[in-house]
């Protein structure tokens, strides 16, 4: 379908187009009547463009032929020179990604349109930003390029988080700024180490991904230094145990678009990059240091989940749910096989759906009581029962109810731990049951039981707009939940080539108990 | 005859208008000091371009003192922008100060001649006249505001330091000049590769200290920020851009040049020169709230970041030292336009929490100035992202992995200050409005922000304008 369009720059790029075009116009427009007049019209362009961008990446995946594991779509550009170009392809791990990208920022807008209320055109500009930059890096396929997508993110974000967040936002925005970045410059030196040794062993230096995938032959000991330095960046990213504290805070401050956005795309750029990078660039060392991972991994699952239960703010509580569900991702991609590899991804794809709802949930009853205290609600399901549907499907999604998507994803990373090593499948079971005790908490809380609070009384049910955001949520999780295949289909020739390349570089033998 | 005139044109081209104008400007009829100002400004496009119109030539002149090279013309062209910038953004605050005097630009020109005659020198003596030339002319420009008792103790200041710098690098240049029996560059090279002794490394040691001080890298760093703080802004402005870039390429054509035979003994200086700069750097600016000191500090941490560079040696190093500066060249002046900017009804302010709100008062304003901190920062897609990038890989491929590790610590130290400005502009809310911007002004930023962000990112411009500094580098070697 797409033969001759250069289709993945037109979808990475066209919002940033819109985006500066919006600032443009309002730059040059000379009254104040004229620029309040395009600030209030800004999230109609945006949503417009967000939805052309999504029906774009539908047809990606409808045009993307999952029959084979070569990259697709490609464009190789000059750009830097030197071996450094602007490389552009997907495959089926990432188009996916791709497509949950552009399916969360339209609803993000929706909703931002009534909850955000001052400075609406920056708002805006710095949405569509962010998702040139998010779909950038699931794009790329040059290990600059994704440096540059992948670090960029951090801008628009801290903006986002600090002008409109909570009263806490300024050290929140600090605390992620920083935490990220420090993680990304070790990344920063691995690539370029990468690039000095791909000159001397391929004889031209390069940053082309599918180049190094193949042919670099990176020694065992520079392995585990590249290993770890990549994991840094890509574990605060995810996060995971114990670099997961800029999180809570991050998502508390952070308006609710923002906090969709941050658990639905951002927290996949770690598990992406680790999928994309890591495990193929160095996989002798993705071995040595799986049972690291794993360990952290329960830890993370076990420990979170306790700390999730004892929070009195909502999406404190659902950011360390985050960090819990981001445990069974690692877990499952460091099984290194097909189940855990797959489950890892559906864990993703899954995650972004249920926790980008429930931070809608949660911005729902925020608009309406400006708090977020657990302790502040009860007794929502009489003045709100189509909230309290919403809020039940939801939770029980991220519990794993079986039918909804969060279930196979949990299912799947365990039956891949549980081939390597059952006590680790053990941990993350028990991780299930914790989730259910702080998720079911939850819900009690603030939708059964009486009306304590006086103010709950006259609270209004969902609006159409919050309907229909949540709706297709519903309809996603439900499908993926009932008919996984859709995904697991596209991604599955990926995989298992991902996973046949580390056995040819580790030898079949490494991968033990297979 | 002719051929030799052309080789140091560009040198002669100021030293006569200069001189010229410092006669013109003395008559007492007004506005003569902004006539002096134009062709100031055009004295220097042309001096910047001097390398293009007089189609690249090459050779060395009096005697082999000073060479012409592709590296002397890149460096006399991004010098020559630079000073030109600061001569076109300093008009508004000379004016609304009252310091709009004609000497300015006069000395402003013997600077720019004196870092010319560093682009090329190609013997100790011109080394040293060099130094000199632009330092006097500095040292009263930081004090041009004499009724300002701030700007007096900047220029005191600088003055007894840079005069002990001086005195560090005459001995290093003695000592070297008893060691080898030479002054010419090429002569001593000879001597170094036959073996170096301890009394030329202990000058090259005191060469090296004397040029530290000049591009401020700690441990000779502690002029830097009572001098940015105390000397009128576009002055700062000026400082922490043409002279740095002038003194660090003038420390890579001695460390290539002269004792390229003896790497590992240099290296070790610019290495320590380099860890220092960037943790003195960073670490020092988080407790500023002066912008201007602040940018001190982080002028000496950027001069670490492209120490790094330099210390990695070679073709690859300097060639990435190069495009550092350039970067960073083209950040500063951007940056010091935006600050210049920051005037209220009562005078310039230059607190950073005086930006607060900014985003709201004056939004292309923040844009811009966030634009320029990020990019200072190292944040892709801007442009300091790609010139950490070029300046780390060398010394990468010279196996100093540790040594970037510790840059990239010490860019992440220095975020948080960066940071901070940005933090004022965009979550707090309005301090001040400021008064609107002269055009000539916001014109410098936008030209400086469009550099930052895409203009040399697109390949058309970015294959070129490396291949012209590759060429640079590799004319040293």
């Amino acid at each position: 379908m797409f033969e001759n369009v250069a289709i993945l720059s037109i979808i990475t790029f066209f919002p940033l187009i819109v985006a500066l075009t919006l600032m443009i116009i309002s730059w040059s427009s000379k009254t104040q009547e004229a620029k309040d007049q395009i600030a209030a019209n800004s999230p109609y362009v945006a949503l417009i463009v967000s939805s052309v961008i999504f029906i774009l990446s539908l047809m990606l995946v409808f045009a993307f032929d999952p029959t084979t594991a070569e990259f697709q779509f490609v464009e190789s550009r000059a750009w830097l020179g030197g071996g450094i170009e602007y490389r552009m392809g997907v495959d089926g791990i990432s188009v996916l990604f791709v497509l949950l990208t552009t399916f969360l920022t339209p609803l993000c807008i929706l909703a931002s349109r009534t909850s955000i209320k001052e400075r609406m055109l920056e708002y805006m500009v710095a949405f569509l930003i962010l998702e040139t930059l998010m779909i950038g890096v699931f794009c790329s396929l040059d290990l600059i390029l994704f440096y540059l997508f992948f670090e960029a993110v951090l801008i628009p974000m801290y903006i986002i988080i600090g002008v409109w967040g909570g009263k806490n936002r300024v050290y929140a925005s600090y605390k992620f700024f920083l935490y990220t970045l420090l993680g990304s410059v070790l990344m920063l030196a691995a690539i370029i180490w990468l690039y000095s040794f791909s000159g001397q062993q391929l004889g031209a230096p390069t940053t082309d991904m599918r180049v190094l995938m193949r042919e670099l032959e990176i020694p065992l000991g520079a392995q585990t230094w590249l290993w770890l330095a990549f994991f840094a960046s890509f574990a605060v990213k995810m996060p995971m145990w114990p670099v997961h504290t800029w999180l809570p805070d991050a998502h508390v401050e952070a308006p609710t678009a923002g906090s969709v956005i941050l658990a639905g795309i951002l927290l996949k750029l770690g598990g992406y990059g680790l999928l994309r990078f890591s495990l193929p660039l160095f996989p002798n060392a993705t071995m040595a240091f799986a049972p690291l991972v794993f360990t952290l991994s329960v830890i993370a699952i076990i420990y979170t989940s306790l700390v999730a239960y004892r929070q009195n703010d909502m999406k404190k509580l659902i950011a360390y749910s985050s960090v819990a569900h981001m445990g069974f991702v690692t877990m499952g991609i460091f099984a290194l096989n097909v189940q855990g590899i797959q489950g890892g991804i559906f864990q993703m794809l899954s995650h972004g759906l249920i926790s980008g709802a429930l931070f809608f949930c949660v911005g729902v009853i925020y608009d309406r009581m400006h708090t977020r205290e657990i302790a502040f609600y009860g007794g929502l399901v009489k003045q709100m029962p189509i909230y309290a549907v919403f809020l039940l499907f939801f939770t029980m999604a991220n519990v794993g109810l079986p039918g909804t998507s969060g279930f196979v994803g949990e299912i799947l990373t365990m039956i891949g731990a549980y081939q390597v090593n059952p006590w680790v499948a053990a941990g993350a079971a028990l991780g299930m049951i914790l989730s259910a005790m702080y998720a079911l908490h939850l819900y009690r809380e603030v939708v059964f039981g009486e009306v304590t609070n006086e103010k709950l009384n006259d609270i209004q049910d969902m609006t159409r707009t919050e309907i229909l955001i949540l709706t297709p949520l519903v309809i996603f999780t439900l499908v993926l939940g009932v008919y996984p295949s859709l995904v697991t289909d596209i991604t599955a020739v990926s995989v298992e080539a991902l996973i046949a390349d580390i056995q040819a570089a580790a030898g079949p033998a490494a991968l033990g108990g297979q | 005859m002719w051929e030799k005139i052309i080789l140091f044109f560009p040198e002669l081209l100021l030293a006569v208008t200069a001189s010229q104008l410092l006669l013109f400007g003395v008559s007492p009829k007004a506005g003569r000091a902004t006539v002096v100002r134009y062709i100031g400004i055009a004295v220097l496009l042309i001096f910047a371009f001097s390398g293009f119109l007089l189609g690249m030539p090459s050779g060395t002149a009096f005697s082999g003192a000073l060479v012409v090279d592709s590296y002397s013309h890149f460096v006399k062209l991004v010098i020559g922008l630079a000073a030109a910038a600061s001569l076109i953004f300093s008009r508004p605050y000379m004016e609304a100060e009252n310091l709009n005097k004609h000497e300015f630009t006069v000395l402003l020109l013997y600077a720019v001649l004196g870092m010319s005659i560093m682009a090329s020198a190609n013997n100790l003596l011109s080394v040293y006249i060099g130094v000199e030339m632009q330092a006097l002319a500095l040292y009263v420009m930081a004090a041009f505001n004499r009724d300002s008792l701030r700007a007096s103790e900047a220029g005191l200041k600088y003055f007894v330091l840079g005069a002990l710098s001086s005195g560090l690098l005459l001995y290093g240049l003695s000592m070297i000049y008893g060691f080898s029996g030479s002054l010419d560059f090429n002569r001593i090279a000879d001597v170094v590769e036959d073996g170096a002794s301890p009394g030329m490394i202990v000058g090259m040691v005191f060469l090296l200290c004397g040029l530290g001080f000049k591009i401020s890298a700690a441990p000779f760093h502690m002029w830097t920020p009572d001098v940015y703080e105390g000397a009128p802004t576009p002055v700062t402005g000026f400082f922490a851009g043409a002279p740095k870039f002038a003194a660090m390429c003038l420390i890579a054509r001695v460390v290539v040049g002269p004792f390229g035979g003896i790497e590992d003994q240099w290296q070790q200086v610019i290495i320590v020169f380099a860890v220092l700069s960037m943790f003195v750097g960073a670490i020092g600016a988080l407790a500023q709230t002066n912008i201007k000191r602040l940018m001190a500090y982080s002028s000496i941490a950027n001069m670490g970041y492209a120490l790094v560079a330099l210390a990695a040696g070679g073709q690859a190093g300097v060639n990435g030292m190069l495009i550092f500066m350039s970067i960073y060249v083209i950040t500063v002046v951007g940056v010091f336009a935006c600050i210049l900017q920051m005037r209220i009804r009562n005078g310039m302010v230059e607190e950073i929490k005086d930006l607060a709100g900014l985003s709201k008062s004056n939004k292309g304003l923040a844009i811009l100035m966030s634009l320029f901190m990020f990019s200072i920062m190292g944040i892709p897609p801007l442009l300091g992202f790609f010139g950490k990038v070029y300046a780390f890989w060398p010394a990468v491929e010279a196996g100093l992995v540790w040594l970037v590790v510790l840059g990239l610590i010490a860019s992440v130290i220095g975020a948080f200050y960066y940071l901070r400005i940005i933090k004022s502009m965009w979550f707090d809310d309005v301090a001040h409005e400021f008064v609107e911007a002269p055009q000539s002004l916001r014109w410098t930023t936008i030209v400086c922000g469009l550099f930052i962000l895409p203009l040399l990112l697109l390949p058309f411009t970015a294959i070129p304008s490396q291949g012209f500094i590759a060429q640079a580098a590799a004319s040293l070697f």
